[in-house]
Order: structure tokens, then C-alpha cells, then sequence
């Protein structure tokens, strides 16, 4: 049972990505860093409703998982979903429309923050109730084996939500089925406030996986390259038809649950240390340092990605609200 | 051809499955021993030997897990017929009922549609206690994005399950422990019944008794004996509950002036006291006497059967109720 339980380590000797894929991972990290450090600045302004819970420090989840999937490969989400949706194609422009709850946005202004979907692109949704999602993926899983097109179903969630029973007989439907879907937990090291040590006593949460046999990998977070690499063995496994696969990224969310936590429950330091080990920091050491691509290139990616993100601001803040009709459209 | 063909409720709903099943290849079925068991009450009997395991799914007892995993087929093209062995059950699903399927289609903004029927059944009558006997249709009535059928006879049994499956949204359906086994005629030419249409079980001119699933028959039996007693009732078998059929109701009343509520639920805050409110609304100039409600006592169901036959509506207190409405006790 225990060789389950995979722990990846990246060959840096055998790692290539070209130069390409490099560019597209690159802008790909600075675009959620760019979205969402422009979402904490529109919450700030009042341009929002509700909560807003910042995906900063994870992009490296989103960004090695979503460059292997296919827009007809389905997707579930969190409430900290944005970054899913933009590593999975989404549009700046409507994400931004959304969460300021105008007629552009992805849900006509109608779901919000919590709740992105686009179907265009395969985002089944995101989901405001913790590990709701991941069931939901499951049955995404399960249309993908009946119509037998070799899609496969991602389903992203937090630490807090392996607690949760939907988890549990999500994991155990899957496995009992065979289906094509990767359970990616990302593990932040807390569950809203609470440090996840204190909420279960496993050391590892992909031990959960392996319980009901399901092959299981803990890979770094914070590095694109591995989880990347760890993810495709994954969907490649869902493609080829030998079921489910779980991945636990170790990661770090730099800002609060939601902006405005008081974050007691850390401290200063320990945010500092883990700003060393950032995602964007370390896939730009090693563009450098494999001279995949220089500081003048790496600098202009991520201009033209600040310069994309104001645009698509800028253009979002000036479309219109819903029109009241909208409160009685799409009950059913 | 026979058309007065005679067959159980627990018949009309599985030929209703298969006719289904054969008409769209998208139809599946997920629920526990629903497959080589066929069913608790032998609804889905002889489907898995039909339609095999890739559309007769057996699962694991996890309501959460496989109703979940219907809203995400839903979403993705399929058409799920989840089945939930007893409507008490639901409660440990219900994040996935009310917060998934019932608000995808709003919360999207119209971009995804959970086209998914969940078969359950609910009631009281067999001594199941109170975490086997409940008649829960009214908590699903109070989440927009839903709709709510409760049919009452093989007829209304098919028509009403071939239709929920094509409505395109996410459906209750409350089937009811007692009615399975009941006979009634469903003729062999396929058909459907549009949800949010009452049936006129029984018409009459004294008094109206609103009531649906089980207590249609309670209600017949009691407006059989008031009969006897040159008390004309009509009964009305709302059917559905989301979509709430009031214009029917509304003209029933503008006839006889009286109206008496049957559920089975619990009497506080059911969806006969939805009724009522909206009959004292829109027509409370019809009215001669005030609304009145036969429900269930507003305690857990008992265990003992004289206990519990005592706690759920029974014919006698139909009668007594009507007579109470027409000022003739």
C-alpha cells in the first residue's frame, strides 16, 4: 500500500521545457499575480461585495496543472478559484466584470467571486462551500468515461476541505469507478485561521488518497516545473483510462484567508521566510540561471501582463450593471 | 391494445425509467442497490440486465458523494436519475441538493443547467419511526431552483418521472412507500405530464380539499363518506408543488367558497400554510369560512403504530375537518 504514497522530486538534469513554454509559464504565474494583486487593490476601493480570498503565493498549483489540460477537460474549483480559471484560459476582462457583479462578467454580475464559471473554457465553477466542488468533479469524471472522449476532470481544493465528508466519499466514488479525475489538494498549511497541524494528525494529507488505494503524490508547491510534471503522470493516467490520481502541493498562502484577516495565527517571519521560496521568484531563478530566457525578457513578460491586467480593469470597471430583469432569469 | 391496462406504482415508475433510458442515451441511473438488487422497493428491478453497469449504477452509501457526482454529469451532458432510499436520507446530502444543484443554473449566470431528477420517497404508514417516515417536500420547495412532484398514482407515477427527466433542471421527485404496491390504470401509448398541473381527482361543489401523494386517497375516501352525508367535495391532487398550481385552487375555491389542506407533512410551516397565505391573498373574497389544515402533529413520527396511525392524517379527520369548514359540526 505504502508505495501508493509517491513523494516527486524534479530531475533537474532531465527537466527541459523550451523556451516557448517557458514565455507561456511565466506570463501565465505574473497574470494571476497581476489579477489578483489587482482585485486586493478593487476590494480596497469598494468596487466589490462579499469576501475576497487571494490566491497570491499558490500560482505555481494552477499554473503546472492547467498547462496540461484541454478547454473540454473539466474543472471545479475554490472561492480562491480566479487563479484556476486564468491557468485554465478565462478572460481577464469577464473575470474582472464578475467580480465587480457587472452584465459582462462570466454569471451576468449574478455568481460573483465565489462562484466562477465559464463553460467555454470547461469551469464547471467554482464553489463556496468547502470541498462541494469535488464531488461535482467527480460526475465530470463520470460523463467523460460514459461518452468515452479522453477528458479528464480536475477538481482543486484546500487542506481544510480533506476533513470534509464530501471529500471522503468523493475520493472513494472515484476509485470504486475508475475514473478519469485529478483530486489536486493544495495544501497552504491553513484551513481559513486554523494551522492544518492542529485539524488532523496525518503528515501528509495525500496519505488520505492512498486510504481508498488511489495513487497519491506530494510534490513542492512552489515549483511549477514539478508540479507540472507530477500532474502530467497524473493525466496522462486519466487519459489513458487507469483512474483517479491525487496530488498534494505543498504551498503557502502569502496573504490572509480573506483580506482583512488579522492573521493572528502567524507570524511575520514565518510569511517572510516562505516570500523567499515565492513560485514566481523560483521559476524566474531558474529561467536565468538554465538560460532559458534573461532578465530583459523575463521583465518585458511581465509588463505586457500588468499592462494586459489595467487594460482589462480599466475596461471592466466602465461596463454596465445587470438589468433588474436578470433577478428572474436562470431559476432553473 | 388494452387501454384500461392495470399496473402498480412501482411498475409505472420502472417503465418509465426504461422508456426513458431507451429514448435518450444520456439517461443513467446512480443510487444504492438500485443495480443487481433493483431497488428497495424493486423500481429500478431488471434495468443493469437491460442497460448494464455503465448506465445502472451501484454505489456506495455515500448521498453526498453520488449526488454530488450527478450535479457534475448533469453539468457536463449527461441526465442523471439519482434515486436516495428514503427522503430522510437526503439531509446528509443536502449541500449538494440546495447549495449545488439548485443555484448552478442562477449562480452561473445561466451557463450550466443541472438536468437531474433525484427519486426518493417519503411517509408514514409502516412503522419505519421518525427517521423513516418523514414527508420533507416542503424544505426543497423553500430553495428557489428546484422543482417538487409527489405523484399519487401509477398514471401520474410515469408521466410525471418521463417529464421530470426532460425538464432540464433539477427535480424532487417524492415518491411515496405506500403507493407502491398500488394498482392503477396506465395505458400502453407513451405519454408525459407537465409539472406545476393539478389533477381534479374528484370534482364537487361544497368544499375544496387541496392535498397530494398519499392523502389524494384518504381525501377520496373521506369525500366518499361526506357524500353520504350530502357534502359535495371536490379534490384537488396538486401533483407538484414547485411549480405551485394556485389558479387551479383559486377556481376551485370561487365554486365552493371552502377549502380544507391535506399534507402529510408536519403541520407548522409546510406547504400548506403556503397555500393558504396565498389563497387569503388573491382570493380571500371567495372564502366563506377560514382555510383549514389536516397535517401530521407536530412531533417526530413514533414507532408504535397506534401512536403513529394517531400522529398522520387519517380519513376521519378529513371528514371532521370538512364539516368544521362547512360549519356543520
Amino acid at each position: 500500500m505504502q508505495d501508493l504514497l509517491k513523494f516527486y522530486e524534479l530531475d533537474e538534469q532531465g527537466w527541459s521545457w523550451s523556451e516557448e513554454d517557458c514565455r507561456n509559464v511565466w506570463s501565465t504565474l505574473n497574470l494571476i499575480r497581476a489579477f489578483e494583486e489587482k482585485s486586493v487593490d478593487v476590494y480596497k476601493q469598494g468596487l466589490m461585495g462579499g469576501s475576497l480570498h487571494p490566491y497570491i503565493g499558490q500560482e505555481a498549483v494552477a499554473v503546472g496543472v492547467g498547462m496540461l489540460l484541454q478547454k473540454t477537460d473539466y474543472m471545479t474549483m475554490t472561492y480562491r478559484g480566479r487563479g484556476h480559471a486564468l491557468a485554465k484560459g478565462a478572460d481577464p476582462y469577464k473575470l474582472f466584470a464578475e467580480m465587480m457583479g457587472r452584465e459582462d462578467g462570466y454569471c451576468k454580475g449574478k455568481g460573483g467571486p465565489m462562484h466562477i464559471a465559464s463553460k467555454e473554457d470547461g469551469i464547471l465553477g467554482a464553489n463556496g462551500i468547502v470541498g462541494a466542488g469535488i464531488p461535482i468533479a467527480v460526475g465530470g469524471a463520470l460523463t467523460a468515461k460514459r461518452k468515452k472522449n479522453g477528458q479528464v476532470a480536475v477538481t482543486f481544493f484546500g487542506d481544510g476541505a480533506t476533513n470534509q465528508g464530501a471529500f471522503h466519499e468523493a475520493l472513494n466514488l472515484a476509485a470504486v469507478l475508475a475514473l478519469p479525475i485529478l483530486f489536486v489538494c493544495e495544501n497552504n498549511l491553513y484551513s481559513e485561521m486554523t494551522p492544518i497541524g492542529d485539524s488532523v494528525l496525518n503528515e501528509h494529507l495525500a496519505e488520505r488518497g492512498v486510504a481508498y488505494r488511489i495513487p497519491s503524490i506530494v510534490v513542492d508547491g512552489n515549483d511549477v516545473r514539478a508540479v507540472s510534471e507530477a500532474a502530467k503522470w497524473a493525466v496522462d493516467r486519466g487519459r489513458a483510462g487507469q483512474g483517479p490520481t491525487l496530488i498534494e502541493a505543498k504551498t503557502y498562502r502569502q496573504l490572509g484567508h480573506m483580506y482583512g484577516d488579522a492573521e493572528t495565527y502567524r507570524t511575520k517571519d514565518e510569511v517572510e521566510a516562505w516570500k523567499q521560496k515565492d513560485p514566481l521568484l523560483l521559476f524566474r531563478k531558474t529561467c536565468i540561471e538554465r538560460g532559458l530566457l534573461d532578465e530583459a525578457a523575463l521583465n518585458e513578460l511581465k509588463q505586457n501582463v500588468y499592462t494586459q491586467i489595467e487594460e482589462a480593469y480599466e475596461r471592466a470597471k466602465e461596463s454596465a450593471e445587470p438589468k433588474m430583469e436578470e433577478i428572474f432569469t436562470d431559476v432553473y | 391494445m388494452s387501454t384500461n391496462r392495470t399496473i402498480t406504482y412501482a411498475a409505472a415508475l420502472n417503465e418509465a425509467l426504461r422508456e426513458e433510458m431507451n429514448r435518450d442515451e444520456d439517461v443513467i441511473i446512480l443510487g444504492e442497490d438500485i443495480g443487481d438488487y433493483g431497488g428497495v422497493f424493486n423500481v429500478t428491478k431488471g434495468l443493469i440486465e437491460e442497460f448494464g453497469r455503465e448506465r445502472i449504477i451501484d454505489t456506495p452509501i455515500s448521498e453526498a458523494g453520488f449526488t454530488g457526482a450527478g450535479v457534475g454529469a448533469a453539468m457536463t451532458g449527461l441526465k442523471p436519475v439519482v434515486e436516495i432510499m428514503w427522503v430522510d436520507f437526503t439531509f446528509v446530502a443536502m449541500d449538494q441538493i440546495l447549495n449545488q444543484a439548485a443555484k448552478m443554473s442562477y449562480m452561473s449566470g445561466g451557463q450550466t443547467s443541472v438536468p437531474m431528477v433525484i427519486r426518493t420517497q417519503g411517509g408514514g404508514g409502516r412503522g419505519n419511526a421518525a427517521q423513516h417516515s418523514q414527508s420533507l417536500e416542503a424544505i426543497f420547495a423553500q430553495v428557489p431552483g428546484i422543482k417538487v412532484v409527489a405523484p399519487s398514482t401509477p398514471y401520474d407515477a410515469k408521466g410525471l418521472l418521463k417529464q421530470s427527466i426532460r425538464e432540464g433542471c433539477p427535480v424532487m421527485f417524492l415518491e411515496n412507500k405506500m403507493l407502491y404496491s398500488q394498482k392503477g390504470e396506465v395505458p400502453e401509448e407513451e405519454y408525459v405530464i407537465p409539472l406545476g398541473v393539478a389533477d381534479i381527482k374528484r370534482a364537487g361543489s361544497d368544499v375544496t380539499i387541496v392535498t397530494l401523494s398519499r392523502m389524494v386517497q384518504f381525501s377520496l375516501d373521506a369525500a366518499e363518506q361526506l357524500a353520504q352525508e350530502g357534502i359535495n367535495a371536490e379534490v384537488i391532487d396538486l401533483r407538484t408543488i414547485v411549480p405551485l398550481d394556485v389558479d387551479t385552487v383559486k377556481q376551485s375555491v370561487a365554486k365552493t367558497n371552502r377549502l380544507v389542506i391535506v399534507q402529510e407533512a408536519h403541520r407548522s410551516y409546510g406547504w400548506g400554510a403556503e397555500l393558504a397565505a396565498r389563497i387569503q391573498e388573491e382570493a380571500f373574497d371567495d372564502l366563506d369560512s377560514p382555510v383549514l389544515r389536516v397535517a401530521t402533529e407536530d412531533v417526530p413520527i413514533p414507532y408504535n403504530l397506534k401512536l403513529e396511525k394517531e400522529t398522520l392524517p387519517q380519513v376521519a379527520d378529513i371528514v371532521r375537518e370538512v364539516k368544521k369548514a362547512l360549519y356543520r359540526q
